[in-house]
């Protein structure tokens, strides 16, 4: 039986800042990493611009196997995560053999949720989270002329633009009231509808798809209101959830992720998470959330590396906040922190229509900032995180934090963290 | 060993907002007078005072090029790294997908959107020559390449013993070791009584604290027999340096005689003081190189006396006179300007007389916490209680590190214990010791500047 000191489970952003992590405390413990993806190391995020064309496939790679060597990473892929037995120290894999590890992670990271649509498994579709999907998206792009995509997230509206660029009449389905619901408030969903429709796309938010069937020239949808909609491309991008199955069994707990402490450990001994697959303490709720994203997967697993190698210099996990960035024809929207506005708290919002230039910030009862989106408007979000998460008092600053969020944050960052 | 690299330092104390940084960096990286284009930005922070105050008025918003950058561990696209051999953060723009992740990641401002081309846009250092530096006319920028010496130093070979034995947090086993390195392994050293050979230069039991030939002569008789050494050695055909590590006490009281001698008569050899300011290693007794006021053990603080009465001797004034090869004055906390010195007296060394004078504070004998040594070193730097400068017989005298405005030398005093009796009437005597010997050396200063 292969054993090893660190046995990493996946491949992409958590797993490789743990890696960096380990090695600054332990330059020699053995490190091996599986992942289910038969690729190097690659990010989910890029996969939209390899779909447009943006990027290729061979130039998204984060590492090579360099990186591994001069690490000492025994890096297997292709090789998936099948079950646990933490008791024994030992990982069972996808092909049958076993691993023994004296310390895991687990940043197996998020897969499509496929919702459960009548007829969903009698028609061919799309989802978008492997580097083999991203491909063979922009393979079936090519001779689309009618697309839907299912789900308003900023998955299926970066790929939903991709379509309408390629010549396709794109057709987009939402079961809420708004576009990007969770990414941005309504003005900033006002602005990407517009920006869709002037692009020829149409937009059936509010709606749910109830029966799928296998059409002339692929699948026919069926809406809530009895609408058909032909597709000769499915993308379904609904959202992503962890699949666990491999830890049945184990005593790991999970509620919609693997349920981490402030250390990223699990409730099992030696057993830590983090990225897309861990459920930890948000930052405003303080309850354990899901927040999927790139920033804090990396922030997760570098805690989870040091808390691993036993680095002292590890530092409690602040707390997941939202962060995103979003291009749409164009124009760039950014969003940092909580859209909701906390009691006591109060909203403002500007919008320019001449720019189209739309700013919302959020503020609490303490003049503290919760969260800040824009539309063309640049902000440094790395900034606006740390006013968030320092809970930095704006007080009298906040007319002018408003009015100029470049510059104020600026000044704000020079003189608080400089 | 890991790589230094070299930065752009910033001193808001310095910085007066003119913005001509930005305008060259706007000019250079994009043919624009748009400053907002500038990958260096200002910022006024009068305005947004948050508790506790900061001095300066303007503050900074530019890459650090960190060394653990957050920037590239959030960037999907692969499109940004550590260049291991520049120390910049690369931006690879053909990889660059422009999803903005990387300003989620930077929380220093450091990577930002540049409305114009609609792409992130962030500083590379001008390929190691910022075009901002230069700009500056106040000095608040600098571009600090002091990194050039630990990346060569590292890779030569450290003539010392390992474990020598000095006070905790004294730097002059550092200077030791960094002088050795750079003179090199074709080297006599000399090494007089004195806190040198106390830490082991000269060994124990039969074994030398070095791995290049060394002798121990006595305090007096340091530079007669340097001198006969490299006359030897020239007389039988080799090239060696001829060096000695000498303390202040040996050089300006009893070895005067013959470092004189060998001065006037300029034989080519390196003769190296690490003034501490007294005999340190036999009891910290007071030397002529102790200032006015500083408690020895032989000038105790009591009744009658309050710390030395006399004034220092300057020395490194006095071997100018010998119109040597070379004569300067260093500082362990200003290594880059050290090192320059080092090399030039070396070449000197090969012609005639050069003279390096070295101020080092001494932990124990000074009286302060044994992390504080490079902050005392420069203290008396920032405050002229001692000048940084380097004498030709050709070109003069010139300030090194020129101080435009330097710190009371309260400042100075009060980082130590020994100056802790001072009476007012004896920190205004220093005060104006320190302005008179400042004035003294810049007149010669000037007289070079006018020829």
């Amino acid at each position: 039986m292969h054993t090893t000191d660190y046995l990493i489970a996946g491949s992409s952003h958590a797993a490789l800042e743990a890696i960096n992590a380990i090695r600054m405390h332990d330059g020699e413990g053995s490190i091996t990493v599986v992942t289910r993806d038969p690729h190097r190391p690659y990010s989910p995020t890029v996969l939209p611009y390899v779909v447009s064309g943006r990027s290729t496939p061979e130039r998204v790679y984060l590492r090579d196997d360099a990186f591994f060597t001069l690490n000492k990473v025994d890096y297997r892929s292709g090789c998936a995560l099948a079950g646990l037995d933490p008791a024994a120290h030992q990982a069972r894999l996808a092909d049958g053999s076993t691993i023994g590890y004296r310390k895991l992670l687990l940043a197996t990271g998020a897969s499509p949720v496929v919702p459960p649509i009548p007829g969903i498994d009698r028609v061919d579709y799309h989802v978008l989270r492997t580097l083999d999907d991203a491909t063979r998206l922009r393979a079936a792009m090519a001779g689309s002329k009618n697309a839907v995509v299912l789900g308003a997230g900023l998955v299926g509206m970066h790929a939903a633009e991709n379509l309408v660029k390629a010549g396709a009449s794109v057709t987009i389905v939402e079961m809420s009231k708004q576009l990007t619901s969770g990414y941005f408030d309504e003005v900033a969903a006002g602005m990407i509808e517009q920006a869709f429709l002037g692009n020829g796309a149409k937009i059936r938010t509010g709606h749910r798809v109830v029966g799928l069937e296998p059409g002339p020239e692929g699948a026919t949808l069926q809406l809530d209101n009895g609408d058909t909609i032909p597709a000769d491309l499915l993308l379904v991008a609904v959202g992503v959830r962890p699949e666990l199955g491999y830890l049945d069994g184990s005593g790991v707990a999970t509620e919609r992720g693997i349920l981490v402490d402030d250390a990223m450990r699990t409730s099992v001994e030696d057993v830590w998470a983090a990225g897309d697959c861990a459920q930890a303490r948000g930052f405003f709720t303080g309850t354990p959330v899901m927040n999927a994203i790139l920033p804090d997967a990396t922030v997760q697993g570098r805690i989870a590396g040091m808390a691993m190698a036993g680095d002292p210099g590890v530092k409690p996990y602040p707390g997941g906040v939202p962060l995103n960035t979003y291009h749409f024809f164009g124009r760039h929207a950014i969003s940092v922190g909580s859209a909701a506005v906390p009691e006591g708290g109060r909203a403002q919002v500007r919008f320019d229509a001449a720019s189209g230039r739309y700013l919302r910030a959020v503020f609490d009862r303490d003049e503290r900032l919760t969260g800040i989106f824009g539309v063309n408007e640049f902000f440094d979000a790395g900034v606006m995180a740390q006013l968030i998460l320092r809970r930095t008092d704006l007080g009298p600053l906040r007319e002018r934090f408003f009015a100029q969020p470049l510059a104020t944050g600026r000044e704000l960052m020079s003189q608080l963290w400089r | 060993m890991g790589q230094a690299y070299s930065t752009i330092a910033f001193d808001p104390a310095k910085c007066d907002g003119c913005g001509k940084c930005m305008t060259a960096c706007a000019s250079v990286k994009f043919d624009s007078t748009d400053t907002t284009r500038s990958l260096i930005q200002i910022v006024r922070s009068g305005g947004a005072r948050i508790e506790p105050p900061r001095p300066g008025e303007f503050e900074l918003a530019l890459c650090r090029q960190c060394a653990d950058p957050k920037c590239v561990t959030v960037c999907p696209a692969g499109a940004l790294g550590k260049n291991g051999a520049t120390g910049v953060i690369d931006w690879d723009a053909s990889k660059c997908v422009d999803c903005l992740l990387c300003t989620i990641g930077c929380t220093y401002a450091g990577i930002a959107l540049d409305e114009h081309s609609g792409r992130v846009s962030k500083c590379d250092t001008c390929e190691g020559k910022p075009a901002c530096v230069p700009a500056c006319p106040t000095g608040a920028l600098r571009h600090v390449t002091t990194a050039r010496i630990y990346n060569e130093v590292g890779s030569w070979e450290d003539l010392f013993a390992p474990g020598l034995a000095g006070c905790q947090g004294c730097n002059t086993e550092l200077l030791m070791r960094h002088a050795l390195r750079r003179v090199g392994p074709d080297t006599v050293l000399a090494t007089p009584p004195g806190c040198v050979p106390g830490m082991g230069s000269v060994g124990f039991n039969g074994t030398t604290g070095t791995k290049v030939p060394v002798f121990h002569p006595l305090l007096t008789n340091t530079a007669a027999m340097l001198a006969g050494v490299k006359r030897q050695y020239e007389r039988v055909g080799r090239k060696v340096t001829a060096m000695a590590i000498a303390g202040d006490g040996g050089a300006s009281d009893v070895g005067f005689q013959s470092l004189s001698g060998a001065a006037e008569r300029g034989e080519r050899i390196l003769f190296m003081v690490v003034d501490n300011e007294g005999y340190m290693n036999t009891g910290m007794q007071r030397s002529s190189c102790t200032p006015y006021g500083a408690w020895t053990s032989t000038t105790p603080v009591g009744e009658h006396t309050r710390g030395k009465s006399q004034d220092a001797k300057n020395l490194p004034m006095i071997m100018i006179n010998h119109r040597c090869e070379y004569v300067a004055t260093a500082s362990t906390a200003y290594m880059e300007d050290l090192y320059e010195k080092l090399d030039k007296a070396l070449a000197a060394s090969e012609r005639g007389f050069a003279y390096l004078h070295v101020y080092s504070p001494c932990t124990t004998g000074w009286r302060f916490q044994s992390a504080l040594n490079i902050e005392v070193a420069r203290k008396a730097v920032e405050s002229n209680f001692v000048t940084l400068w380097e004498y030709t017989p050709e070109s003069g005298l010139h300030f090194t590190r020129p101080v435009d405005k330097p710190l009371p030398v309260t400042d100075y005093l009060e980082a130590m214990g020994r100056f802790r009796h001072l009476s007012p009437e004896q920190v205004e005597h220093i005060q104006k010791k320190v302005t008179e010997n400042l004035r003294f050396v810049r007149k010669i200063a000037e007289q070079a500047d006018e020829q």
